[in-house]
């Protein structure tokens, strides 16, 4: 397939993003309510508020900057206020931030207070509101959008034709040079070995492997009786699954065939060059978005059986479903409809052109469904408590 | 109109996209060929379960993505259901 041409926003660091948000980045939970106020008072910027921020230490701690560094660093991103109760980790998002050469200040809420900080940050915002709004789209390659994709409430409607549909326009994606995403750690669990196959060198598939164990040893550490054994659940076994092997080989059907990723990265880890990258993630699609998008990715495919209605505030999500159930009495929610493969009336090869379409559409300025509704799910991964 | 598809050729089964009852011959289509497939359905299969495109003796590896997907646990004839009364995984 050629690569198709898109108009998007090239950043000062190269990165290509399809969106121009103007975000004012919380650093904490109790700068939530300041940077709400800073999005109220200017229009046409935006406030990520989250829950965490404070007293998180060691490898939480790390992956907490790396997240919030990530997010205002994507290429989605134009501009960025931060905002933080004290200066010093607000300074080091800040810095992070500006490594991409964007426009991005700090300012702390100690020794000013609320109403003083949103009045210095609302001006900082509207000079970048009005900075944003002029810059220019060019024309660049699809092969620079960045993709990632993970599916929620499959149904076996999702193995058989929306899963291998991401996973045809994966291969034409990588094939024209591009940068794609997958991950699901948990839900890879059956197919392990196979994943494990499907590295591009032994180096990846030596870091799939820690990745894989590491994620398969915390829930055996802290599982009860609710997760462990019941896969696949009783619903996928009334859908017609009938073992974990079966399940998670319908999941990485995302992936397609003839793709090898080229490396395992860490939860919100930017990969290092071209090609499919698997990237540790939980299998809670709020959370999984949420890190590819501080990975640096600036486009989302979404297949869903039964109707899942996730979408993030940055990175806009592609939503497709091959149950004509949900493409009917869901249809708000859903992009691209894949069903008439099950009816024998399309090819996965047309599909995932057609998949394609839609992304070249999402690029040039089509709005997805969860844009146009307001699922904007901007969710931290925690991975243990705070002192 | 179909009734179901088959991943790939290799696979040895099918997945029903309609509810079929038992005593249809129905027809259905390989994916990753494009090309036809008929089983004579010996019992009712439900939308998205499962169909034995042969015989699958006990021990065998069920087939589907082509991927080993667990192992038979009681001879399946085909045109059968196959699902948890037949097939288990390999894992537990």
């Amino acid at each position: 397939m050629s690569n198709p041409k898109v108009m998007a926003w090239r950043r000062e660091n190269g990165r290509v993003g399809i969106r121009n948000h103007v975000v004012i980045l919380p650093l904490d939970d109790l700068s939530n309510a300041a940077s709400e106020n800073v999005a109220h008072n200017i229009k046409g910027c935006k406030a990520l508020p989250h829950a965490y921020g404070r007293l998180q230490f060691g490898e939480d701690l790390e992956l907490f900057f790396r997240t919030l560094i990530g997010t205002g660093a994507n290429p989605n991103v134009a501009a960025v206020v931060v905002i933080g109760i004290e200066p010093e980790w607000t300074n080091i998002i800040v810095e992070g931030i500006a490594k991409t050469g964007k426009p991005v200040t700090g300012f702390s809420i100690e020794r000013h207070g609320d109403i003083k900080t949103v009045e210095m940050a609302s001006w900082k915002a509207k000079e970048y509101v009005h900075w944003a709004t002029e810059l220019q789209k060019e024309e660049c390659d699809l092969s620079e959008i960045w993709v990632s994709t993970k599916c929620g409430e499959s149904d076996t409607t999702s193995g058989l034709a929306s899963n291998p549909t991401v996973g045809n326009a994966f291969e034409k994606l990588v094939g024209m040079g591009g940068t794609c995403s997958f991950g699901e750690t948990s839900e890879i669990t059956g197919a392990e070995d196979g994943v494990e196959k499907r590295a591009a060198n032994p180096e990846a598939a030596k870091q799939f492997k820690f990745l894989f164990d590491r994620y398969a040893k915390m829930i055996d550490d802290n599982k009860t009786d609710d997760l462990s054994g019941s896969q696949p659940t009783k619903g996928n076994i009334a859908g017609g699954l009938t073992t974990i092997e079966e399940k998670a080989f319908g999941n990485v059907q995302k992936i397609g065939k003839t793709i090898n990723y080229e490396g395992a990265l860490d939860k919100a880890v930017a990969p290092t060059g071209p090609g499919l990258w698997y990237m540790d993630s939980s299998s809670a699609a709020a959370e999984a978005v949420t890190l590819w998008a501080a990975a640096g990715f600036v486009a989302h495919f979404f297949p869903t059986g039964q109707g899942n209605i996730i979408g993030n505030p940055i990175e806009p999500t592609i939503k497709l479903t091959a149950n004509p159930r949900t493409a009917g009495d869901m249809s708000e929610h859903i992009d691209y409809d894949c069903s008439a493969i099950l009816r024998g009336e399309m090819t996965l090869d047309e599909s995932g052109d057609n998949l394609i379409e839609m992304l070249v559409r999402t690029c040039n300025g089509r709005h997805t469904a969860q844009e146009v509704l307001g699922h904007e799910e901007f969710v931290l991964t925690k991975l243990y408590e705070s002192a | 109109m179909i009734q179901f598809l088959i991943h790939e050729e290799a696979d040895s089964v099918g997945v029903a996209t309609v509810d079929i009852k038992a005593g249809e011959t129905a027809k259905g289509l390989y994916m990753d060929s494009q090309n036809p497939a008929e089983v004579k359905v010996i019992e009712d299969i439900s939308l998205g379960h499962k169909i034995a495109m042969n015989d699958l003796k006990i021990d065998d590896s069920v087939i589907k993505y082509g991927s080993d997907i667990g192992k038979v646990v009681a001879d399946i004839k085909k045109g059968g259901h196959v699902h948890t009364q037949n097939l288990k995984t390999r894992r537990w």
